[in-house]
């Protein structure tokens, strides 16, 4: 790589943009993604930064706020000159954000979940998380498996609540799975029993749902305890951290949910590829910030990595030749899982990326 | 019948915690007619604080007593340095005032503690218990228990105190409490201090329930100050009664109409209540302050 250095579009500075919510409602989400952003980025200019390039991280944070995103996204264009940028939160602020780099022309890799972000395709925009409807499909194969057919669904009425409920809405039919009631909660309310007491004597119900993110979920599940719902209890990728156990407590035993590898990482047989990069990662980042690791912040390491591999194939720091690259990925080994992008497919990851894991003993397990 | 006794549960429980935060603002409004914004804070601050300090190895009650105090010394120290200077401002002024002491302290507390949501453990463990086919977390008592002590300690402290007494003559004219030979400024002061400590051990009653962050204390001031004037701001019982029926209210929603619409018809509710009361559930006197 340093024989490349002479050759690389003028030695100097590579400058990547950046907005996450790090402050707000969604700063459980952000903070691992700022965090690891910054630990890495310093990492790779140790070791000689991009093709001979230092690289500088402009990074802000919208507290969760779309319109502030959008001001941010303007900025990086107008006046930081990024030449791509990562970032984007939640799906609200990265749905603000997608305008002005398309007509800026500047590749975005976003870490939010919906699949609208990238279907359909737009020219400029990427993400490296598992999609909802991904989620969904994980959940109702392991359904399927466990010959469950009727499901009760409660979700959030958060933007990633209602993305996830309405893709599982949609894909449920080709999995011959039969929603038999639904019901939603509000991201800051404290008591569902109101709502679950009703799922609960839906007529032939057998497992019960809940897309969500935040303590919602937590106390969904401390609530199905409480009111002695016996039914199985399915999470969703939006509470894939440490945290959601410690705030659910007992009561998350036996709860399942779809997540990325790096949640289970050192549990990966040693033939997994994805071990050494999962557990590199994990490592890397709780000896760096002395917290847990959570998947939020893969999110953004792999958009780094891929980010810096589609440069080093472009051997150049224009925005439209890293494009190029970026839709070139293939067989990138993520935290996330392994990337094969394509002009048509701007994530690149199918269902084996996901894991189906259960809470045991106040830990993850692997449930397959 | 066992679903409604679940939901009446539900909601009552969600309501002493309403009930609570709107005590607080109450105490504040009687003694100064500044309506505190910043409740809500008290209540994160509570939660938060034990904690953090349960984390450093401090046993639980110490911990919340520790809490307490220092939510308390945040209620002195908002009092001496924000609403005593502005005293005799508009009460417009003072609002907005409160409303950026809660910026400032929302805005502090991810830097003292940290932007994750916490919890506490049951008091009395987290079993559920069964009332008339109802499932009950035990934690449930501790705050509806909690709530009753506080409204009645409160309200023999006004009634029955020398220094409750003077709270009184300064909430129902200042000037004449003043010539009276009352320290009206001490007397704020105190309600301040007061309603710090009714919130933040609201806020250690509540966390085994539900959870806490550094930014609860929105959504609970939102709640506390609808119940508040639900109830007829300025009357104690009121505040109580406004924070359960509100609760109550927004547990039936759910149950029997729309979990979407439960905050919706929680207002609507609200709003009839005002417009056939002005003077909210307890009926208090429209005083016009010039």
């Amino acid at each position: 790589m340093m024989g490349l250095c002479g050759t690389a579009a003028a030695a100097g500075e590579i400058r990547i943009g950046s907005v996450v919510s790090s402050t707000g409602p969604a700063a459980f989400l952000g903070e691992p993604e700022d965090k690891t952003l910054k630990l890495y980025v310093e990492e790779m200019n140790k070791a000689g930064g991009i093709i001979g390039n230092t690289v500088k991280l402009v990074i802000y944070d919208d507290g969760g706020d779309a319109d502030k995103a959008r001001t941010f996204a303007t900025r990086l264009v107008e006046e930081d000159k990024v030449v791509a940028v990562l970032g984007g939160t939640t799906s609200g602020t990265t749905f603000a954000m997608i305008p002005v780099f398309e007509d800026a022309e500047v590749p975005f890799i976003a870490f939010a979940g919906a699949v609208g972000i990238v279907e359909p395709t737009k020219t400029w925009v990427f993400k490296t998380p598992h999609t909802d409807r991904m989620a969904c499909e994980k959940i109702f194969e392991d359904l399927r498996k466990n010959n469950l057919t009727k499901v009760g669904i409660i979700s959030g009425t958060d933007g990633f609540g209602k993305s996830m409920r309405e893709q599982c809405v949609k894909v449920n039919a080709k999995y011959g799975i039969e929603i038999v009631a639904e019901e939603t909660y509000g991201p800051r309310d404290s008591d569902m029993t109101a709502q679950l007491t009703n799922l609960k004597g839906a007529p032939g119900i057998q497992a019960l749902i809940n897309p969500g993110m935040g303590q919602g979920p937590a106390i969904v599940t401390r609530n199905v305890r409480q009111l002695g719902i016996a039914l199985p209890l399915y999470q969703s990728h939006g509470v894939a951290s440490k945290s959601f156990i410690e705030l659910a407590g007992e009561a998350a035993e036996g709860v399942r949910l779809p997540a990325a590898a790096l949640l289970v990482a050192d549990k990966l047989p040693d033939s997994d590829p994805q071990k050494s990069v999962a557990t590199g990662y994990k490592t890397t980042y709780e000896v760096a910030t002395n917290g847990q690791v959570s998947t939020f912040g893969g999110h953004a390491f792999d958009a780094l990595f891929i980010l810096k591999a589609a440069v080093e194939r472009a051997n150049s720091t224009e925005p439209a030749k890293i494009r190029d690259q970026i839709e070139n990925t293939k067989g990138f080994i993520g935290t996330a899982g392994i990337f094969n992008m394509t002009p048509t497919d701007h994530m690149g990851l199918d269902l084996s990326a996901f894991k189906m894991l259960e809470v045991k003993g106040g830990d993850w397990v692997l449930a397959e | 019948m066992a679903d409604f006794v679940q939901f009446a549960v539900s909601g009552l429980t969600i309501g002493a915690v309403y009930a609570l935060v709107a005590l607080g603002f109450t105490l504040i409004y009687n003694a100064s007619s500044v309506v505190n914004f910043a409740q809500g804070e008290f209540v994160m601050l509570g939660g938060m604080a034990t904690v953090f300090l349960a984390a450093l190895g401090l046993p639980l009650p110490a911990a919340a007593v520790a809490a307490v105090i220092a939510a308390v010394a945040v209620g002195i120290v908002v009092h001496a340095l924000v609403i005593e200077p502005a005293r005799g401002a508009n009460a417009v002024t003072l609002i907005i005032l409160t409303i950026g002491v809660s910026l400032v302290l929302r805005g502090a507390a991810p830097l003292i503690f940290d932007k994750q949501f916490h919890k506490l453990p049951g008091f009395s463990g987290e079993a559920a218990v069964g009332v008339l086919g109802a499932a009950v977390q035990p934690q449930a008592f501790w705050v509806v228990g909690g709530a009753a002590v506080i409204v009645l300690a409160l309200k023999l402290f006004l009634a029955r105190t020398l220094f409750g007494k003077a709270v009184l003559a300064t909430a129902a004219d200042r000037m004449a409490a003043m010539l009276a030979g009352i320290n009206t400024g001490v007397i704020v002061g105190f309600a301040f201090a007061t309603s710090a400590a009714i919130g933040a051990i609201a806020g250690i009653l509540v966390t085994p329930i539900t959870l806490t962050s550094y930014d609860v204390g929105v959504m609970l001031s939102l709640k506390g100050f609808a119940a508040a004037v639900l109830g007829g701001i300025g009357s104690p019982l009121g505040a109580v009664a406004g924070g359960l029926l509100l609760g109550l209210l927004e547990a039936l929603a759910a149950g029997y109409l729309s979990s979407t619409y439960k905050d919706a018809a929680a207002f609507v509710v609200l709003i009839a209540v005002l417009m056939a009361m002005p003077g909210g559930l307890a009926r208090v006197k429209q005083v016009e302050r010039v």
